[in-house]
């Protein structure tokens, strides 16, 4: 995209949204079928060469295996299932992102892969099975124990629950998915006006007008600004 | 080796390409001086889409805006960082420093918090005042001119409320206070402390036609794709080069030493490139340097020559010394009357406080000398990594469980979403001769360069600052009935005091002064030595103020490229 085209069309606001999903760079959805590693390389970010060869080295490198991702799966739709509206945070994605956090923070990797050990393992004494082929009770009878961790000392099985649950707590809700369902309304061109009545209302809140008088007027927005030899904006 | 020399003679030679360079850049190359201005880093445009932050969402990235490789997260623009791999600096044992490093074009000024104070005519005679430190060669009545011409030329926010050390401005009106920050202001009211409209120099009103008017976003910090907010580049640089500016980049190039002849007068610089690791040289009539006020110092410590052994500008032993950063500690709440937030509104706003408290005490009458500010954080942010951490956490507060899973987590992220205030103090800290950068002789970074090793240590001041600081958030919070977070720092933890370097405001390396014996710079920002080398970072700055410093970089810069233009006219220099 030509650049001064860009600008105009985000100060007049109306390509932005695409713009942001689109990376201002025409063809990368054409490019269909590519490996999701140079998906994400292709995509703007502003990075240094050092930070897009990290992200590719990390992209290259796989952390959990297949029955650790499973496992994976199946604890996060524990965490956040599926409701009515909203899918789950495996749904969301979680499980991938959390793979690749063990890979960008390497200190997450041994309370990961240790505690979902634990989890199997626990299972298994209780049960006889695995913990992702455990029925749906049994797994939130194990859940249930270290959900709720000590104040002052956690156990390590708590603090590996907390770590899993922190992490798909944020993982969903910087999905797409988990913005939606949060209903966050910005990222995307505005013109801020103030608290809306309602909102100042239920919080039992008011302008000061004294205050709002001293604002700008966004009526106004699009003038030059001009001042008298005291300061005073004359526009 | 053999060194490649320019044969081209430069007006000026600018080192550093941030709010001072940037500022010497634009006047320089406006008044029809042929300049070159060396940066260390790549070039940068806000507005270039592949290298555009602005409007990403987390999810396009698959560590979600996490910040493994940014301080700041990893859509902060700032290429650097608090370590930076093959260009260390260290630290004298039992003292600290950390220190905040962005090379690219512009510098800092990309992802700064945009927060555009004066300093006040008290500002600039601290030691006429209480004793401390030492008063600048310069009043408020010098500057007030160019922070005047500041103000029209790049745009800032805020209003004229005529108070005694926080002066009034040419300013663009201030945005409406987003809910939180209503809190605060009643908050800060019942505890005696004024809040007005914040003053950021970002676009809420057209100032000309090449730059764009915010759009409420909220991310100055990824640096503006309309230039609606300042950095050096957009504003500056850009600007001087369409109207026709002879300026020439030199991206990618760490400045080594200023070179000097047998009269010891500056006759350039040299610099290592990046990019074939080779050592070159440029020539110019006079240097001026911006590199930052700790890069500014390591320069000149390693311009060592015959005629300037202890390095260039340094006959007062004094390059490196003064050192100090602001002062900085905060502290959150939860905000029980901020629960169960309506998310119908898109509460962005523009990047940083829509109000603040500028310094309201009588310091004579308490256990510090100087003041600080207050800046308010809050509001219904877009999640980032780590968004919703301990979801139901503040449970505790009403005697419910915390932990647990299932559906009910998505009613606890919605019902505390937003509702934690942030607090934090951004004060003065005293010049001292005993903080200091110098230089390391046992370590060299990968371009052969000798680093700089730090020398800083708090007062008792500055943490009877943090002490009341403390205090006031904790009152302010009292007020409007939220919880404060965490344990209340203590004297054990020297009350939250941030560790120097930490606040990004280090200023007073290559002090101004009228005495050559102690100071490094006069009071045009001309080294006392060498008259045609020139210091336009915060290096000069003879004290901080409880007020930012870029704004008074950028005046003080304007009026040194006055003084250069002048004095150059007049064959002076």
């Amino acid at each position: 995209m030509d650049r001064r085209k860009s600008i105009k069309s985000i100060i007049l606001g109306g390509v932005a949204g695409g713009l942001a999903i689109n990376g201002c760079k025409p063809g990368t959805e054409g490019e269909a079928g590519a490996a999701e590693a140079l998906v994400q390389e292709e995509k703007h970010f502003g990075r240094t060469p050092e930070e897009k060869e990290l992200l590719k080295k990390l992209h290259a490198e796989q952390f959990f295996n297949e029955h650790e991702m499973a496992t994976l799966g199946v604890l996060c739709a524990l965490i956040l299932p599926a409701n009515g509206t909203y899918g789950s945070a495996t749904d969301a994605g979680v499980p991938d992102f959390i793979e690749f956090m063990a890979k960008d923070i390497p200190a997450y990797q041994t309370p990961l892969q240790g505690g979902l050990m634990w989890l199997d393992h626990k299972s298994n004494k209780d049960y006889g099975v695995e913990f992702k082929t455990a029925t749906e009770a049994q797994q939130k009878e194990i859940l249930d124990a270290i959900a709720f961790p000590d104040k002052e000392n956690p156990t390590y099985e708590q603090q590996f629950f907390s770590l899993i649950r922190n992490l798909t707590v944020t993982g969903y809700y910087t999905s797409k998915e988990g913005i939606e369902d949060l209903g966050y309304k910005g990222n995307s061109p505005n013109v801020w006006d103030g608290v809306p009545e309602d909102v100042l209302a239920k919080h039992g809140k008011s302008y000061d007008p004294e205050w709002l008088a001293k604002c700008v007027d966004q009526s106004k927005r699009n003038e030059m600004a001009e001042w008298d030899d005291e300061g005073n904006l004359l526009t | 080796m053999q060194i490649k020399e320019s044969s081209e003679i430069y007006d000026v030679i600018i080192v550093g390409s941030g709010a001072g360079g940037g500022m010497a850049t634009k006047q320089l190359a406006d008044a029809g001086l042929n300049v070159a201005v060396v940066e260390a880093g790549p070039f940068f445009d806000p507005a270039d889409p592949k290298t555009m932050n602005q409007l990403k969402w987390n999810y396009e990235s698959p560590r979600r805006g996490a910040n493994t490789t940014r301080a700041f997260g990893e859509f902060d623009a700032a290429y650097g960082g608090w370590e930076i791999e093959g260009e260390p600096y260290t630290r004298e044992p039992g003292t600290e420093f950390d220190w905040f490093r962005s090379h690219m074009l512009g510098g800092r000024t990309n992802h700064w918090g945009r927060i555009s104070l004066r300093f006040g005519p008290k500002d600039f005679k601290g030691k006429t005042r209480d004793g401390h430190g030492e008063d600048w060669p310069i009043g408020y009545e010098d500057v007030k001119p160019y922070y005047d011409k500041v103000d029209k030329l790049i745009g800032v926010f805020g209003t004229n409320e005529g108070l005694e050390n926080d002066p009034d401005g040419f300013f663009l009106p201030p945005p409406k206070p987003r809910l939180h920050e209503i809190f605060y202001i009643n908050g800060a009211k019942k505890a005696g402390i004024p809040t007005i409209p914040g003053r950021l120099s970002m676009l809420t009103k057209r100032i000309n036609t090449e730059r764009g008017v915010c759009f409420y976003c909220g991310q100055c910090s990824r640096s503006c794709s309309v230039y609606a907010d300042f950095s050096s580049g957009s504003c500056l640089i850009f600007p001087a080069q369409k109207s026709g500016g002879r300026i020439k980049l030199y991206v990618n190039c760490v400045v080594r030493e200023v070179t000097t002849n047998e009269e010891g007068k500056a006759t350039g610089v040299s610099y290592i490139s990046k990019d074939d690791r080779k050592e070159y040289k440029l020539r110019g009539k006079v240097v001026v340097l911006a590199a930052s006020a700790c890069s500014s110092a390591r320069i000149l410590l390693n311009s060592k020559s015959k005629q300037h052994p202890n390095g260039l500008g340094n006959s007062s032993d004094l390059v490196g010394k003064y050192l100090h950063d602001s002062t900085g500690a905060s502290r959150a709440a939860f905000v029980p009357a901020l629960m169960n937030r309506k998310v119908s509104y898109n509460e962005d706003g523009v990047g940083s406080n829509h109000v603040y408290s500028p310094w309201w005490g009588d310091n004579s009458k308490l256990d510090f000398p100087r003041g600080y500010h207050i800046e308010v954080g809050g509001g219904m942010k877009m999640p980032g990594y780590g968004f919703s951490f301990n979801p139901n956490e503040f449970n505790k507060f009403f005697g419910l469980k915390v932990g647990g899973y299932g559906d009910s987590l998505r009613d606890d992220v919605k019902k505390y979403y937003g509702s934690v205030l942030g607090i934090a103090g951004r004060g003065e800290g005293i010049a001292r001769k005993e903080n200091y950068c110098e230089i390391d002789p046992t370590t060299v970074d990968q371009f052969g360069i000798p680093v700089l090793k730090f020398n800083y240590k708090w007062s008792e001041f500055e943490k009877n600052q943090a002490k009341h600081m403390q205090d006031t958030f904790e009152e302010i919070f009292h007020n409007i009935g939220a919880e404060p977070l965490g344990e209340k720092p203590g004297k054990d933890r020297d009350y939250g005091l941030e560790a120097p370097g930490r606040i990004i405001h280090e200023v007073g390396t290559t002090r101004m002064g009228n005495d050559p014996k102690t100071s490094v710079t006069n009071k045009f920002n001309q080294l006392h030595d060498v008259d045609n080398v020139f210091i336009v970072d915060a290096g000069p700055f003879t004290s901080q103020a409880d007020k930012n410093c870029t704004w008074t970089i950028l005046a003080l810069s304007w009026r040194a490229s006055d003084y250069i233009i002048e004095q150059l006219k007049q064959q002076n220099i």
